[in-house]
């Protein structure tokens, strides 16, 4: 058992690249913390960087409250599970899992009584004897977390560790992962480009991007009080429409229709000295057919009318898909990285669709013009020069003022 | 359907029969002849009409005969062992690191291959003769190591490079030195190619000639098949042939051994790399 303290650690790799670039965490001893990111930003480099498969250029890594820098992996007392799972094929899977004990030099009764322990956690005793070649998707994922497991680790680090599995097994393996970790109580770093897993999974996930450090708390705060368009984009699916908005006196012009500035907003824009023009950001879930709220409630956002593209009934939810022309004005990098990491870019699909998750009592149908509101209270506001968002107050950081934003209920998370 | 599919059955079986008559008519003439009394070497017949073993017991008898054959086993051995060694750590770090110098080392090996060995006997003859290395094992083991090696670095970094480097870091995470993680899983999963080189140089150092010949002058180092070229006949009107194929047969029974034994190992190194396995 051990903390892990990153301390202004950078990675520059011998071509120059900077990969990973001064990186500030501290992971509490029995955490489960997730490094979440499109590809390329750097995760897996951190990750190796704490199992010492990559030197560090600058900065300290310390574990257990010790200086590891130039520690190599066997020294560090960490596990680690890779993507492709790295099972020694020449080996049955009793060796796989006992090899870093024979290499400790524990008596053979030792090895023999930690694997049968681990492969009785993980339903692998039947399999003991035989090769990985044998096995299937699911089990060698196992024999990799149980080679993991029998060291008895200060540390797990997870490479994508489900990655390769197919979807159903990958929630399965999901939730089993999660079992392990709070049985054991190991301190866990699991890398991931998966925000639905990271969702799930970690007690506080560190969302990544281009080596830099964007945000670093519990899933529901991420989800909540996004510090930048980058993070409010990427956690959350479907994610987050973003839209253009125009800051006039006291009325927010935006695509879906002009509604009056709540006191908390104009606050939050006076004191970050915004600019006129704006980004905002709406969550599916914020919208709702218009037939189904309260006239009360109708106050709290914008009616408007829209032409629905597609309805996905996903019989909890209903999807739906509207454009409005939003395009023009959302030109944020972020916004442009996230639609290259999700495939959006790649596939055509127009960065003007507007998803909303409506009840299931709606009557609306594909293709009719349909009234639709939008609850303006949990409404994000960014900077689309900084891509900071503004609601959460001066800093950036989670202040006071955000939580006012968010609905009744969700202020507990912090 | 089924008149095509003989057709094509006869067809094949007959090109095959064709093939493999070409290439065992010259051994069945060397085992015939092994087998044939003095006088009968030169008749006509494709067959011994008159079955003796006197060659064959003739060369087992005579040093001449023995002692290259222990010379061709020992240097054998001796020049694989040291060349597969020193290959697969070669090849290891060519299929794995990236150093400066490394495309210039590809390309020694690959000259050194196609180098044409005549033109070297007489620098190389000069050479063991002022080193001392003429006409001992040295003398031919060292050359045939310079020789095996770029064909087992060729066919082991291929085999390593198929070997996924994440085992690599695994084994680093689990506790191992470098070192531990080369012999304990990196080596046991490249031992197929090992073996195919070992039998690949061992064929090599078997079946050479011509340094054997030019670098050895008497029996103390000269192997099998340059021993053959000194057999003397009873006396000197009658020539050794018999003799000659006698041991022709038995420096071949190893390789044929070998072949049958590891033709799958020897196949597959030949064309690791060229399909994924």
């Amino acid at each position: 058992m051990a903390d892990i303290v990153l301390d202004q650690v950078t990675k520059r790799f011998p071509d120059g690249a900077l990969a990973v670039d001064r990186i500030s965490l501290d992971i509490a001893d029995g955490e489960f913390v997730i490094l979440v990111g499109p590809s390329g930003c750097g995760k897996s480099t951190t990750l190796n960087m704490i199992a010492g498969l990559e030197d560090i250029t600058e900065g300290e890594l310390r574990i257990g409250g010790q200086v590891v820098n130039d520690k190599a992996p066997k020294d560090r007392d960490i596990a680690m599970v890779f993507q492709s799972y790295a099972l020694y094929p020449h080996m049955t899977v009793r060796e796989n899992m006992g090899f870093a004990l024979k290499l400790a030099k524990n008596p053979q009764s030792v090895v023999d009584e930690k694997v049968n322990e681990a492969a009785r956690i993980l339903d692998l005793t039947q399999h003991l004897e035989r090769k990985p070649a044998n096995l299937s998707g699911g089990q060698r994922q196992r024999v990799a977390m149980g080679r993991a497991i029998v060291r008895d680790p200060s540390a797990f680090l997870m490479d994508e560790p489900l990655s390769n599995l197919d979807a159903k097994l990958r929630v399965q393996m999901r939730t089993e992962v999660s079992r392990i970790q709070r049985r054991l109580g190991t301190t866990m770093v699991y890398v991931t480009h998966d925000q639905t897993e990271a969702m799930t999974l970690g007690d506080r996930v560190a969302v990544m991007r281009n080596g830099l450090l964007q945000q670093v708390g519990a899933p529901q705060e991420l989800y909540d009080r996004p510090d930048n368009l980058f993070v409010a984009g990427f956690i959350g699916s479907p994610a987050m429409n973003f839209m253009p908005a125009t800051v006039d006196g006291g009325t927010m012009h935006t695509p879906l229709g002009d509604a009056p500035l709540s006191g908390r907003v104009r606050q939050a824009l006076e004191r970050a000295n915004a600019p006129r023009d704006l980004i905002v950001g709406i969550r599916p879930e914020a919208f709702e057919d218009a037939s189904l709220v309260t006239a009360d409630a109708r106050q709290n956002g914008i009616g408007f009318r829209a032409t629905i593209d597609v309805l996905e009934s996903m019989g909890s939810d209903v999807y739906v898909y509207f454009a409005k022309d939003i395009e023009r004005g959302v030109d944020a990098v972020e916004l442009a990285e996230l639609a290259r990491d999700s495939g959006r870019a790649d596939t055509g699909a127009s960065g003007d669709t507007v998803v909303a998750r409506i009840d299931t009592a709606t009557r609306i149908r594909e293709g009719d013009d349909a009234e639709l509101w939008a609850d303006l209270r949990t409404m994000h506001v960014f900077d689309p020069a900084t891509g900071r968002n503004i609601t959460l107050g001066g800093d950036g950081r989670a202040g006071g003022d955000g939580s006012a934003d968010a609905p009744g209920g969700d202020g507990a998370v912090s | 359907m089924g008149r095509n599919d003989n057709r094509k059955k006869i067809g094949w079986g007959a090109a095959n029969t064709i093939a493999v008559a070409l290439t065992l008519i010259p051994v069945l003439w060397i085992v015939s002849l092994s087998f044939k009394t003095p006088t009968a070497i030169v008749d006509a017949n494709p067959w011994p009409k008159q079955w003796t073993w006197s060659n064959y017991s003739g060369i087992l008898q005579t040093s001449q005969f023995l002692r290259p054959l222990l010379n061709s086993m020992g240097i054998g051995v001796i020049a694989t062992l040291i060349a597969v060694l020193l290959a697969s750590m070669a090849a290891y770090a060519v299929a794995r690191l990236e150093f400066p110098g490394k495309q210039v080392l590809i390309g020694m090996a690959l000259l050194i291959a196609m180098f044409p060995a005549i033109s070297l006997v007489t620098p190389m003859f000069s050479i063991e003769r002022a080193l001392g290395l003429f006409n001992t094992w040295p003398g031919l083991i060292i050359p045939y190591v310079a020789f095996g090696l770029p064909l087992g670095i060729y066919i082991l970094s291929a085999f390593f490079r198929e070997i996924p480097w994440e085992l690599e870091k695994a084994a680093k995470m689990d506790g191992a030195t470098p070192f531990q993680a080369f012999t304990r899983v990196i080596a046991p999963l490249a031992a197929p190619g090992m073996v195919t080189t070992a039998i690949l140089v061992f064929l090599f150092c078997w079946n050479e000639f011509l340094f054997a010949i030019s670098f050895t002058s008497t029996i103390g180092a000269r192997t099998a098949p340059a021993a053959l070229a000194f057999f003397s006949g009873s006396s000197q009107f009658t020539s050794p042939t018999g003799p000659i194929a006698a041991a022709a047969v038995v420096i071949t029974i190893p390789i044929i051994i070998f072949v049958l034994f590891f033709q799958r190992r020897i196949v597959a190194g030949l064309t690791s790399g060229a399909v994924k396995g």
